[in-house]
């Protein structure tokens, strides 16, 4: 990725929000930051300055009268501007940990808070703002819509966001704002494509850049590499970590692979549904 | 503005929902060809039956009809004030007609009707549906030179034009006999036969006389029962002369002898000559003279066995109790041809006073004449059920053994089968539509699922429930638009070349689809209410709308983790 330039202009915040959300400064990167860093793996599930908190959460998927408890108790939380992998076996509970950390679902127990601020109680209409505003999210499979191109499926989130007027009105901010993004994520010249046109790669870059068009603080990603080939699974990790560094997204990826896990800031390792441990990362040095 | 982009995409890309609105389409073209057809028919029909019937009739089913007239209309007058626009008296009875084509007598029943040609005309369109130009203006009953509806060829000659020719030769094949001689020449063969027939008889009294003795003897010997009649016998010869000039005298008043000419003179003058007379005018219903047909080369034609000219007799009854048979002849003065074959093929109109006059009507002190009807004109604007009402009021059924009918009661069953059809034909062309409802249920439904994990990324990007709804009702909104839209101007164009279409299909099929034959119109009668566009064409939308309404709680309620699960 030879984009690096771009990276380091500063994000254009998206207009529409610029009142309305309380400001994250998910760029602003605190010095004292650097300093925690080495005090945050003690394991402790308390850390100096947490974007997202969950605890005791419970989840059980019920049809008829059985049950199936997935999640018994899990207590997370990802700090701000730093990488925190979930990792855990296939079936342990990683992708029900962040849908309900998405507030894509309700957990049956337990609480979680985005800014000191209780989200999962929240109405189901100001959970989608919460989604739509503070929330990027990428996924195994991408999930692109197939019927709109590269930039429309880039502008969605912002469409989702905006009434018909106020995306009339700001309509060039935003399209300059997602063209910067795909320009950052480096698919300036696909801009007209349908996703099935894409590779893995550039859908799951496509992906990214949707995720950030509404300028989230937090992004969740469930799995991002795990379809895609090792080379370019690296450069997705690469990307990924550019935006950490140089854009200070606070960033909660979900892995089953060790040695990406390794690579974050942050481990939460789940099975049988509850926290096995909280690590910081081994290989600290190795780090792209 | 996502819900709009996609549901666009969504039209865009899914051919097979457009195939299920196809139904939408067919089923709204159908109902608006169907109901413009409908409708031309209705108020062609509807325009015709009320030209041709007053607004209001006041009716008896007396024999002997209403006596007083005037003082019925003067009541009308008064109660109905200034929104009456004109007044006639009628005289209708259930008749028999007889007449004469081709040697073969042909009998048909008719509705008698008697008019005063005054006045008839204002309150109907009675004169625009008759033949010759001057009826139109006024009916009086005479037949004319000719001149009767020059474009139709079968018809003529009509009129006098026709009436002298025709009663000169039957007369002339009247005249002749079997061997081909001439009355003249038979009349003197009659006149010598009987001449002959004279002196034999004569020669015999004479030889009787001298007899007379012989003869009764033989007469008495002969037969025993016949002498009683023999004392009269006797009698006879007594004045042989006598009885000869009485015989003589009588004979030649009739046709023999010289005194043939004076009689026959004084005959010719109290003969009515159908060369130079007509019989009392009738005006037949159009079907009641022809039959309509086709011309060797496929045009349609009226064929005429009666024409204005011809005479035909009419038997009804009179006014006596019981009534009697009385006949009457008339001469066909002119058609009366409203396109109403009920109407074209019962009606015929004679003179009022002339049925008044021969059904002893008319009240022999003060010369008014009974009528069993009068109708009744309303001016323009004036509510047809409160005049009626008024008039109910004005004349109860309990006091008077008049009945009081609007024109549309007096066609009311026949108006009421045609709206009933109407009626049931649009439920069941919409009943086509909700089918087509259901196909568009189906395909959402498929569509909804096909769409389940885009659903879920629209979730996880914040789409609230209530959009993502408005994403597939806005799709079946736009569906239900394109479908009916195009439905919509299918059928208008459909009903704007209807006729041209009906000669496309003749062609193909070669078989007529619109036979003038049958119908009466040369064209199909269509009306276009924009009323009635505007309900078809949202009602077609409205069931693709509730259609897609199912679905689309159906993805709003999704689940968005499962459907991103889903795969
Ligand atoms: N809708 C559901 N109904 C029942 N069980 C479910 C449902 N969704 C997930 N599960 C179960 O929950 C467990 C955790 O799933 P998931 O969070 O997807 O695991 P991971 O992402 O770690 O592979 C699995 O055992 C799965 O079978
Ligand atoms: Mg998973």
């Amino acid at each position: 990725m030879n984009n690096s330039d771009s990276l380091r202009h500063p994000p254009i915040p998206a207009p529409h929000m610029l009142d309305t959300k309380p400001s994250v400064p998910y760029r602003v990167v605190h010095p004292e930051e650097s300093e925690q860093r080495r005090t945050t793996h003690s394991g402790l599930p308390s850390v100096a300055n947490p974007m997202l908190t969950a605890t005791g959460l419970a989840k059980a998927y019920r049809k008829h009268q059985s049950s199936v408890p997935v999640l018994k108790g899990v207590d997370f939380s990802a700090e701000r501007g730093k990488v925190t992998a979930i990792i855990g076996q296939s079936g342990s509970g990683k992708s029900t940990l962040l849908h309900l950390l998405g507030t894509l679902d309700r957990p049956d127990e337990g609480e979680i808070a985005f800014d000191g601020q209780r989200i999962d109680c929240l109405p189901s209409r100001q959970r989608d703002q919460f989604r739509n505003n503070q929330l990027g999210m990428i996924f195994q499979f991408y999930h692109l819509l197939p019927e709109l191109t590269l930039l429309e499926n880039v502008l969605a989130p912002a469409m989702i966001g905006n009434g018909i007027l106020s995306y009339w009105r700001n309509r060039r901010q935003i399209v300059e704002r997602a063209k910067h993004l795909i320009e950052l994520v480096g698919l300036s010249h696909r801009m007209k494509h349908r996703p099935r046109e894409l590779s893995g790669g550039e859908m799951q870059r496509t992906a990214i850049a949707r995720a950030l068009v509404t300028n989230p603080s937090l992004l969740l990603a469930d799995e991002p590499t795990g379809n895609l080939d090792q080379e370019t699974g690296r450069t997705i990790l690469q990307l990924l970590r550019v935006l950490n560094r140089e854009h200070g997204l606070t960033i909660v990826m979900v892995t089953h692979d060790e040695s990406i896990a390794q690579q974050c800031d942050s481990i939460v390792r789940l099975k049988d549904g509850r926290v096995e441990r909280l690590t910081a990362p081994i290989l600290r040095t190795t780090s792209v | 503005m996502y819900k709009l982009l996609l549901c666009l995409r969504y039209l865009r890309t899914r051919w097979i929902a457009l195939a299920s609105i196809v139904s939408v389409t067919l089923g709204v073209a159908t109902l608006i060809v169907v109901n413009s057809v409908m409708d031309g028919f209705t108020t062609q029909m509807k325009e015709r039956m009320h030209g041709i019937l007053s607004d209001i009739v006041l009716e008896t089913r007396s024999n002997t009809g209403i006596a007083q007239p005037n003082w019925y209309e003067e009541r009308i007058r008064n109660r109905l004030g200034d929104s009456v626009a004109g007044v006639t008296t009628v005289v209708t009875l259930p008749a028999m007609m007889t007449f004469q084509h081709n040697g073969n007598s042909h009998t048909q029943q008719v509705n008698l009707i008697g008019i005063d040609q005054k006045t008839y005309a204002s309150v109907s369109d009675f004169s625009k549906y008759l033949l010759h130009p001057e009826n139109r203006d006024q009916l009086d009953f005479l037949l004319k030179e000719g001149g009767y509806a020059p474009d139709r060829e079968r018809m003529q000659p009509s009129g006098w034009e026709y009436r002298r020719p025709i009663a000169r030769y039957r007369k002339l094949v009247n005249d002749r006999v079997r061997d081909g001689r001439t009355a003249e020449e038979e009349q003197a063969a009659e006149k010598s036969r009987y001449e002959a027939l004279q002196q034999q008889i004569q020669r015999e009294q004479l030889q009787s006389n001298t007899a007379v003795t012989e003869s009764q003897s033989t007469n008495a010997d002969s037969t025993d029962p016949s002498a009683p009649a023999n004392s009269t016998t006797p009698a006879a010869p007594s004045t042989p002369d006598d009885a000869a000039t009485q015989t003589d005298s009588s004979v030649n008043s009739l046709m023999a002898g010289p005194g043939i000419v004076i009689p026959n003179k004084a005959q010719q003058v109290l003969q009515f000559d159908p060369e130079k007379e007509q019989r009392t005018g009738i005006v037949l219903g159009i079907s009641l003279g022809s039959i309509r047909g086709r011309e060797p080369d496929g045009t349609v034609q009226d064929f005429f066995f009666l024409r204005p000219g011809d005479d035909v007799q009419v038997t009804f009854p009179n006014a006596g109790t019981p009534p009697r048979g009385i006949d009457e002849t008339f001469t066909v003065v002119d058609f009366y041809e409203s396109k109403m074959s009920e109407y074209d093929s019962t009606f015929a109109f004679v003179p009022i006073e002339k049925l008044q006059h021969s059904r002893g009507m008319i009240d022999p002190r003060s010369g008014i004449g009974a009528v069993t009807s009068i109708q009744i004109k309303l001016k323009p604007g004036v509510d047809l059920n409160t005049a009626r009402d008024a008039l109910r009021d004005e004349f109860p059924p309990t006091h008077e053994f008049v009945e009081v009918r609007s024109w549309q009661e007096t066609q009311g069953p026949l108006l009421a089968a045609v709206q009933l059809e109407t009626t049931i034909l649009n439920i069941l062309l919409f009943m086509i539509i909700a089918v087509a409802g259901f196909g568009i249920l189906a395909t959402f439904f498929m569509i909804v699922v096909e769409k389940t994990r885009d659903i879920g990324i629209l979730k996880s990007l914040g789409a609230t429930g209530t959009g993502i709804a408005t994403i597939f009702l806005g799709y079946g909104v736009l569906l239900g638009t394109v479908g009916a839209g195009v439905g919509l101007l299918c059928g208008l164009l459909f009903v704007w070349k209807i006729n041209d279409i009906a000669r496309v299909v003749e062609w193909i099929t070669g078989r007529e689809v619109f036979d003038p034959t049958v119908y009466y119109f040369d064209t199909i009668p269509t009306i276009i209410h924009p009323f009635m566009l505007c309900w078809v064409t949202l009602g077609a939308i409205l069931i693709a709308v509730l259609a897609s309404v199912l679905p689309s709680i159906r993805a709003a309620r999704m689940h968005p983790v499962e459907a991103l699960r889903y795969e």
